[in-house]
């Protein structure tokens, strides 16, 4: 099995499903010609087309506007926001056209919105966001994270072939720093389904996107000293699989939720939730959160470094829950 | 002698949907009133030919995105007077299954985008629905509807600067009928025309009256048939007035009463009626045929649609999801 960058995987998604399906098309800003602000779809014009690999003017609402109009009338549009930031450009159009779309008139909305998202790489307040909680409290949408080469591409695939509208986040940081074994035939990663990337029975994180590796990291450094550490891969953020986490909530007793996104109406506390309702009577102590804190994400590297959580904040927190 | 290129049969149909329009929001008007509509009522009483004539333009092949006056272009889609009524009545016979209510209804299969409360919206899914026609390469063209109000949204700006860009074959309709809600056309703009906003993009903009239909009609048939030569999108602005309340609640005070009859006097269907008489195509037993037509029409209609069931509160998770 070939070992690729998650960036590379995330190319190759597209490209297998623009080969497999010809009503699967690009649409956003500097995609074609450029290749995309990452390079994501660098060589796409030129093996499928103007009419397959679209670039717009700067216009958010429009791209995904017409893209729910492309979608109802049969194809696949995939939509490449530059930034996720930017995704709050096309809000109204994500969360009441496209969201609401099939429930109120049985009509599927198949539409992928890919968000290059995440800090780490000085990009300030307007090219770092994590706007994954915006959109997990609309129903009607399903949203996705992937933190591994593998999992990119198979819920790349999954999403684009998904009947419904489906925003996936891309985590940029990860684009080109981290590699994993990809298969070559077709594969998907079913939506809706978190995954145990590691196994462990002392503690378990939860937690998704570039954050698994924070955690991964943190957990090595427990296991030195005796804590194993169970590691939960949401994957999926709507709809969040609640069995797998009440399964790792009830195997360890105690759980940390890690994200990068910022602390309040983060997915993080949705998690919370479902384990206080579900598995409340097998927590032997508090459910604890590591995130970033409530403000824009800073750019310069001593306030950014301060901002983004990462292996030592969630060894603090697992340590101070492995006490109980 | 030539009117607008329609023949007989086809004049009369027009006539049939624009009575069939106003008679039908009149008795979902009166509905409201009983209290047994419950919601918005969005009438588009005196503007119904900006729907019917645009619509008219139409082949079967091509798709609508409507707004919330435009009952004339669903009708005309082959939505029926039944499943608009089920769909105020909150039924399961409506098109929303209850799910939505009043005028945010349409029905892909027969080429009718639902439309949302969002103003503007619709612009640039129409932008999306022709250029997934233009890539199918069969002539068939998009067509949306909307106020002056929504121009001032940045959806109109963006989806009508991405279909010219593009160039795909949609024709973006105006319904210029001076008020958005209890806002005046001078609090949306300073420009006293939307049609001249078509320069910004690089394609044209007719201005044209909108209480005449077969005007409409003109002005719309040339966009479509532009459309479908791969010439691009145009832009339509019908000048027309709103004389009801922006929904039933709303008795509209804020508009000056002389205006409401200037327009009055200049009401569509009164004045389609007069030249079809002038014309020798419609006649005093014609007129009580139609007539007799649309108010049995709706009898039944009424009835189907209150004899549609509610859905059930138990089912109220269902259908988010297609899967």
């Amino acid at each position: 099995m070939p070992e690729i960058t998650y960036i590379e995987a995330i190319r190759q998604a597209l490209w297998e499903e623009m080969e497999r399906d010809e009503r699967v098309f690009l649409i956003g800003e500097d995609i074609g010609v450029y290749g995309g602000a990452f390079k994501i779809t660098m060589g796409f014009l030129e093996k499928f087309g103007e009419d397959r690999v679209i670039d717009t003017p700067i216009a958010e609402s429009a791209i995904v506007g017409s893209a729910v109009g492309a979608a109802l009338m049969g194809l696949r549009p995939v939509v490449e926001m530059q930034f996720s930031d930017f995704i709050a450009c096309g809000f109204d159009q994500i969360v009441n056209m496209a969201a609401k779309f099939h429930y109120r008139t049985g009509t599927s909305v198949p539409l992928v919105i890919r968000g290059p998202s995440g800090g780490g790489v000085h990009g300030g307040p307007f090219h770092s966001q994590n706007p994954e909680g915006w959109f997990v409290h609309v129903p009607g949408l399903k949203v996705l994270a992937p933190s591994t080469p593998y999992d990119a591409k198979g819920l790349l695939k999954a999403a684009i072939r998904d009947p419904d509208p489906v925003i996936y986040f891309e985590h940029k940081y990860l684009y080109r720093r981290i590699k994993g074994k990809v298969p070559d035939d077709d594969f998907t990663v079913p939506i809706g389904k978190a995954e145990v990337k590691r196994e462990g029975a002392d503690l378990s994180v939860i937690t998704y996107g570039a954050m698994i590796h924070q955690a991964f990291e943190a957990a090595n450094r427990l296991s030195a000293k005796g804590i194993e550490v169970e590691i939960l891969d949401l994957r999926t953020l709507l709809p969040l699989d609640r069995e797998a986490i009440l399964a790792t909530a009830r195997k360890t007793g105690k759980v940390v939720v890690v994200h990068e996104a910022t602390r309040t109406g983060g997915v993080g506390g949705e998690v919370v939730a479902v384990i206080a309702e579900g598995a409340f009577d097998r927590l032997d102590g508090p459910i604890l959160r590591v995130t970033a804190p409530d403000t824009p994400v800073p750019f310069t590297a001593p306030l950014e470094e301060a901002f983004l959580p990462n292996a030592d904040t969630i060894v603090a927190a697992a340590e101070r829950l492995a006490a109980y | 002698m030539d009117h607008s290129g329609l023949t007989r049969d086809q004049l009369l149909d027009v006539y049939y949907h624009l009575r069939l329009t106003r008679t039908l929001e009149e008795r979902i008007g009166i509905l409201y009133r009983q209290g047994r509509i419950f919601g918005g009522v969005y009438l588009s009483t005196g503007q119904e030919a900006v729907s019917v004539g645009a619509a008219y333009a139409l082949g079967p092949g091509d798709i609508i995105v409507p707004s919330h006056r435009d009952m004339g272009a669903h009708l005309l889609r082959g939505i029926q007077s039944r499943e608009i009524l089920a769909q105020y009545l909150g039924r399961v016979g409506g098109l929303s299954r209850g799910r939505d209510g009043n005028v945010h209804y349409g029905d892909i299969q027969r080429g009718d985008v639902a439309f949302i409360s969002s103003m503007a919206d619709g612009i640039p899914v129409a932008t999306g629905v022709a250029l997934a026609l233009k890539r199918q390469g069969k002539g068939r063209v998009a067509m949306t509807w909307f106020g002056e109000g929504a121009s001032s949204r940045g959806d109109f700006h963006e989806g009508i600067n991405l279909a010219a860009v593009l160039r795909v074959p949609v024709v973006f309709v105006c319904n210029n009928n001076q008020y958005a809600y209890s806002t005046p056309l001078s609090r949306q703009t300073r420009i006293p025309d939307i049609a001249a906003r078509a320069g910004g993009y690089g394609i044209p903009g007719t201005i044209v009256d909108g209480n005449d239909v077969l005007a409409v009609y003109d002005t719309a048939r040339e966009a479509v048939e532009r459309a479908r030569r791969g010439e691009g999108p145009s832009l339509i602005e019908c000048k027309t007035m709103r004389m009801r309340g922006h929904s039933e609640h709303d008795d509209a005070s804020y508009v000056p009463r002389q205006l409401l009859e200037e327009w009055r006097a200049k009401d569509p269907i009164q004045g389609f009626e007069a030249r079809l008489r002038e014309w020798g195509i419609l006649d005093e037993a014609g007129e009580a045929r139609i007539a007799k037509r649309i108010a049995d029409e709706l009898e039944a209609a009424v009835a189907w649609a209150e004899a549609s069931p509610f859905p059930e509160g138990k089912d109220v998770e269902q259908g988010v999801y297609s899967t």
